[in-house]
């Protein structure tokens, strides 16, 4: 339980979505292999592979901290999960701004940057049965918890966002890899939205 | 005259260097860069790779990017708003090969970064649909090298028409091509021989009907 979190926190926070990355590697290649192109788990342990390389020389602020992440994402993902998720780390970086200590409502701020972020990079709408469909319903409930808490907002953020990526089996998929495979992408989880979710599972972990 | 250059992002090493060679083949002049593969040689985009290629590709006239598919158009969009100045590069969303192509035999006839643009964009619609009406004089030349609109002739012909403010359309055996594309005057399919008829509209129309004339009678110089 927490009312703020420093640059180490975020470091914490970083590694522990490092971990959960690694863990459910194969999970996310399995997922992305019946709707994708199966490198969904792959690309993303690659990606915060060299993050975790990086994090002994952090930065000295939430935000440079964030920003590094953002960089090498986008330097090493290789798939969409690249610039999608290297844009949303920039934009949550810009909406914390040289805060040294984050709140939950700067918290608030970032997850919704960051979505707006993934919205402008991939053009996505909810329902499109992408990672839009977990960080959407995640930053309405992070923004409606109304909490000082950060654990509190996290996890709140988490549940919706875990809720978010279940509701995306039934749905046909329109944007990204899976939308070429039309009716045939309904019946499973997106690995976005699944990858997403297991992100946030991780920060609220991270903050408990 | 510095000419605007391309970059060709795509998921495959292989696809983006045998595109950059078949869009080369076509403009010899043109600065155009594959950016394809990730760096261990695996599918996949590369940010870094495109960036360099982004400013390699940089003449001073500007950079058309094309790309293949989906996530190789966030890393291209990703790279122009990181350049310093993002409006001298530009991401077509075209067709990738014939995008490519249309896109390199404009930035060749030396047009600007909005036309090589267009010209991107538009060759996906460029086979057989062109309801222009015919303002100019519609003339018939009988094609007299061997091989007719082929790549090279049909490039040589895109080339000339792109240096003028017209329209020029070709018609041959019920089907008609704009003269601006390649792959349209190409899918004609007229040979030596072959009797086609060239119409242009626009302010340099007369001039554009003279020149195609021209390069028809002098049998592409081949």
């Amino acid at each position: 339980m927490a009312a703020s979190c420093t640059v180490d926190g975020v470091v914490a926070a970083i590694r522990k979505v490092a971990a959960t990355v690694e863990e459910h590697r194969d999970e996310l290649v399995n997922l992305d292999r019946e709707i994708g192109d199966g490198d969904h788990g792959e690309n993303l342990k690659r990606g915060f592979t060299a993050v975790l390389s990086k994090l002994d020389n952090p930065g000295e602020t939430p935000a440079a901290v964030l920003k590094l992440v953002a960089s090498t994402l986008i330097s090493t993902v290789g798939g969409a999960a690249g610039p999608l998720y290297g844009t949303a780390f920039l934009r949550a970086s810009s909406a914390v701004g040289q805060e040294t200590e984050l709140t939950a409502e700067s918290i608030v701020a970032a997850l919704g940057a960051a979505l707006n972020g993934v919205v402008a990079r991939g053009k996505a709408e909810p329902g499109d049965k992408t990672m839009v469909d977990a960080l959407g319903p995640a930053v309405a409930a992070a923004q409606e918890s109304g909490s000082g808490d950060i654990a509190a907002v996290l996890s709140a953020a988490a549940e919706a966002a875990d809720k978010g990526a279940q509701d995306t089996i039934p749905l046909v998929a329109r944007k990204g890899r899976a939308s070429y495979l039309g009716e045939r992408s309904a019946g499973h989880m997106d690995p976005g939205a699944r990858s997403t979710a297991l992100l946030l599972r991780a920060f609220a972990d991270a903050a408990s | 005259m510095t000419r605007v250059g391309l970059v060709l992002v795509s998921h495959s090493a292989k696809l983006a260097e045998g595109l950059a060679d078949l869009a080369g083949q076509m403009a010899p002049d043109v600065t155009i860069r594959a950016a394809g593969g990730m760096p261990d040689g695996g599918l996949g985009t590369d940010f870094d790779a495109v960036s360099a290629a982004l400013d390699e590709a940089q003449q001073g006239a500007g950079v058309v990017i094309l790309y293949d598919l989906g996530s190789a158009k966030m890393t291209a969009e990703l790279a122009v708003e990181m350049l310093g100045d993002p409006n001298t590069a530009v991401v077509a969303d075209a067709p990738f090969v014939e995008g490519a192509v249309a896109a390199a035999v404009a930035a060749q006839g030396e047009a600007d970064m909005d036309r090589v643009l267009t010209a991107a964009v538009t060759s996906g619609a460029a086979h057989g649909e062109s309801p222009e009406p015919v303002s100019s004089g519609a003339e018939e030349f009988v094609l007299t090298n061997d091989v007719g609109l082929h790549a090279r002739p049909a490039a040589l012909l895109a080339r000339t028409v792109a240096e003028l403010n017209a329209k020029v359309i070709l018609r041959f055996a019920g089907k008609q091509a704009d003269a601006a594309s390649v792959l349209a005057l190409m899918g004609l399919g007229a040979r030596g021989g072959d009797r086609v008829e060239v119409s242009a509209t626009g302010p340099d129309a007369r001039e554009a009907l003279q020149r195609v004339g021209d390069l028809i009678s002098r049998g592409f110089d081949e």
